[in-house]
């Protein structure tokens, strides 16, 4: 079947073949350069071969070749549509590493900015996935309220994306002077916002008809796959760094963990749903208790860390990124090991697809919310 | 005999009604594209003329001056011929729908059965075109197509014999004029409804948009088409959109003849027309903003599972109703009475709790997949 013209063949056939659908690298549904081999039988799915690699850049290599402040700007670069939580878990590592503490206003300030950036990568996560299940107006209106987040990150950092303002023992610098206010009015905003889109797609019922069972994986399937992040949580497994390891402020602040029932598609993205919700309350508290004081601290410009090695997680948006540090006493990293959750949550993508329509398949993918670069470093 | 000023006549009649379907299909792009805007927060096009009214012209001419290109191994034959296959029916059965009492190209005695053969028609083009682009998501999309167009022809062709046997006739400027003192949506409420979810699911809008699935099937028959063979497509869509929306508002609502009687001027009821025709496709677009796109298997289930047998009640209320000599109300009243059925249902369900709504459509989906049904779907 394989290069001829039309799909079907002159040869005499017995018994079914199955159709290969190559779905990707260029498909508008798989959110970048992910490619999925399908074996298809009439719209079942039947198998699936997922193919990576499209945007595999070297990160993990390249950053042994830069000193340990610029390695941030590459892991800018990993999931980039939460690029400060991915800022964050470097500089977390490194710090223990180097056995720095940020000041608490830094880590108010991190906490803050981490969550408002969770909130902005869920919300293109409902707007795509809405587009992916076909319904086309939630995409404008988180998209409009996703402004919102990059307009006061590129107040306060000085970019849209690639931010560069975490640092190794704080941020770069102090947030301007109407920070509290700004982020009051974009908190607010926000639930405005996603209330919206919540009323209008949530419980719609061809919404609940496309996702509901749709991509099913067991709590026991799950873990065992090495899901993390909404995807775990969808099918009922209450893990959370912020809650189960406590970093930067979290103990502090009083949020609720949301989890899902089935771990069909719908709960996937009702845990994100509910997680804008917990991200925005935990702004709020954060900028609440907020103090004065340093941003950095005292310390070296340029780090030389001893010999030795380092471990830091983090709940990004997608799930638990990791990051293992080895040092060599120089200024430069010996090893840098990203734990990349999109590529991890990829490992349940076939059990998801387990009996699923050509259709469902888009919907799992979707579900699953990977970001390519961080899937291929 | 040929009587060379007829010739005349409906020859500046076609040439008239394929301008009047150009302007109207440009309007309707121009429309969707506005309302969508409002609906989601945005202006929509701005920049090319008054209120951004000539981008639909501006894009046409772009679509007119880009290079065809067809793929390598396609049956180039079948894919150039095919987009003309798909439009010219939708074309053709302007020939017999009136604006007015008078105002139709050909006053067709058999003109809903016209409407009918031809309209099928289309359904083999789309097949065609996905099967000669040599692409297999053409060629998804072309099986869709075909499974799902045959599904939706059968509701909407005896929803229209239920108002056929109710009119008496099969003229559609007398099914028109049959309905000075209500119209047939409130006679045939049942049929209404049935054939302006089939007549959405037949020009394939969403949430039927299955076919050429964007996400999906990326365009379906038509991803391996690009400028006027593409635009000819494009074309088709909305000219289909339009005739749904006309017969709705022609078979359905009473066309020039209600509310406001015989004594309209002509003008005044094509205008009349016109209105009610926009109001239906205004209600499309609306449905295109607020919801996903089915499934097969779902799409499926529905049309064979919920719009045929509520069709062929229509058609049975009717049919007993002219047989039995029933007073004309009877027909509301039967048809209330079934819809009433799937609306108490809707009803009992809407005031569930949101969550537990959700948690039974997952219970069902998951028993439905352990069941294995759908399996006919290939």
């Amino acid at each position: 079947m394989e290069g001829t013209a039309a799909p079907m063949s002159a040869e005499p056939q017995t018994g079914v073949v199955d159709m290969m659908l190559n779905m990707g690298p260029q498909h508008p549904a798989t959110h970048g350069v992910f490619r999925m081999v399908l074996s298809i039988d009439g719209e079942r799915v039947v198998g699936v071969r997922p193919h990576i690699g499209y945007l595999h850049r070297g990160s993990e290599k390249l950053s042994e070749h830069e000193s340990y402040g610029q390695v941030i700007t590459l892991f800018d670069r990993l999931d980039y549509v939460s690029n400060l939580n991915n800022e964050l878990v470097f500089a977390r590592a490194a710090e223990e590493l180097m056995g720095v503490e940020a000041p608490e206003r830094a880590q108010y300030i991190r906490t803050i900015l981490c969550e408002l950036n969770r909130v902005a990568s869920h919300l293109l996560f409902i707007g795509t996935y809405a587009l992916d299940v076909g319904a086309m107006t939630p995409v404008m209106y988180t998209f409009r309220e996703r402004e919102r987040v990059q307009n006061l990150f590129e107040h306060v950092t000085g970019a849209r994306m690639m931010h560069n303002y975490f640092r190794i023992g704080g941020v770069k610098e102090d947030v301007p002077g109407d920070f509290a206010e700004r982020v009051r009015s974009v908190v607010r905003h926000l639930r405005e916002g996603v209330e919206e889109t919540d009323r209008l797609l949530t419980f719609n019922e061809v919404y609940l008809a496309r996702t509901r069972g749709v991509g099913v994986i067991s709590a026991a399937d799950a873990v065992s796959c090495g899901l993390t992040g909404p995807c775990l949580r969808g099918s009922g497994v209450a893990y959370d760094v912020r809650k189960a390891y406590p970093y930067e402020v979290y103990d502090r602040l009083e949020f609720d963990v949301p989890v899902g029932e089935f771990g069909d598609c719908w709960d996937r993205y009702w845990v994100r749903l509910q997680e804008c919700y917990e991200s925005l309350r935990m702004t709020e508290q954060a900028l609440e208790q907020m103090p004065d004081g340093l941003v950095m601290a005292p310390g070296r410009r340029i780090a030389r860390p001893p010999k030795g090695e380092a471990y830091a997680h983090a709940e990004n948006p997608r799930g638990d990124i990791g990051v293992f540090l080895v040092s060599d006493g120089t200024d430069k990293p010996y090893r840098v090991k990203v734990r990349p959750p999109s590529f991890c949550n990829l490992v349940g993508l076939e059990r998801m697809m387990d009996g699923a329509y050509v259709a469902d398949a888009v919907a799992i993918l979707g579900s699953l919310d990977i970001v390519l670069g961080e899937v291929d470093r | 005999m040929i009587d060379v000023r007829d010739v005349l006549y409906v020859a500046v009649g076609l040439f008239a009604l394929f301008n009047g379907l150009m302007v109207v299909t440009l309007s309707l792009v121009w429309l969707e594209r506005k309302f969508l805007g409002r609906l989601q927060g945005r202006v929509g096009p701005t920049r090319v003329g008054p209120f951004g009214l000539l981008q639909a012209v501006a894009d046409a001419v772009k679509l007119l001056m880009k290079e065809d290109v067809s793929p390598g191994p396609a049956a180039r034959v079948i894919f150039y011929a095919a987009p003309l296959l798909v439009f010219v029916p939708g074309f053709v059965v302007w020939l017999t729908i009136p604006f007015a009492r008078d105002l139709a190209v050909r006053n067709l005695e058999l003109g809903i059965f016209f409407f009918i053969a031809f309209s099928v028609l289309s359904i083999v083009g789309l097949v065609l075109a996905g099967w000669s682009s040599a692409s297999k998501y053409a060629a998804l999309g072309g099986f869709r197509s075909a499974a799902q167009l045959v599904s939706y022809e059968i509701p909407i062709i005896m929803t229209l014999l239920a108002v056929v046997v109710v009119a008496g006739t099969m003229n559609i400027a007398e099914v028109v004029e049959a309905q000075a003192s209500a119209p047939y949506a409130a006679l045939l409420p049942l049929a209404a409804a049935v054939f302006l979810l089939a007549g959405i699911a037949e020009v394939g809008r969403t949430p039927f948009d299955i076919y050429f699935a964007e996400s999906e099937v990326v365009g379906g028959p038509f991803v391996e088409y690009s400028g006027a063979h593409w635009a000819v497509f494009f074309l088709a869509e909305y000219v289909n959109t339009f005739v749904i929306a006309a017969l709705m508002a022609l078979l359905f609502l009473g066309g020039w003849r209600w509310p406001f009687g015989a004594d309209l001027p002509p003008a005044a009821g094509v205008a009349l027309v016109l209105a009610k025709t926009y109001a239906v496709v205004l209600v499309i677009f609306w449905l295109r903003a607020t919801y996903p796109r089915l499934r097969i298997d779902q799409l499926m289930s529905l049309g064979w599972k919920a719009l045929i047998p509520l069709s062929f009640a229509a058609v049975l209320i009717a049919a007993a109703q002219q047989f039995y000599g029933w007073p004309v109300w009877s027909l509301t009243v039967l048809s209330v009475a079934i819809l009433a059925v799937p609306a108490v249902l809707q009803v009992r369900l809407q005031r569930q709790p949101a969550m537990e709504r959700a948690r039974r459509y997952a219970r069902r989906a998951i028993a439905e997949r352990a069941r294995g049904t759908g399996e006919a779907v290939r």
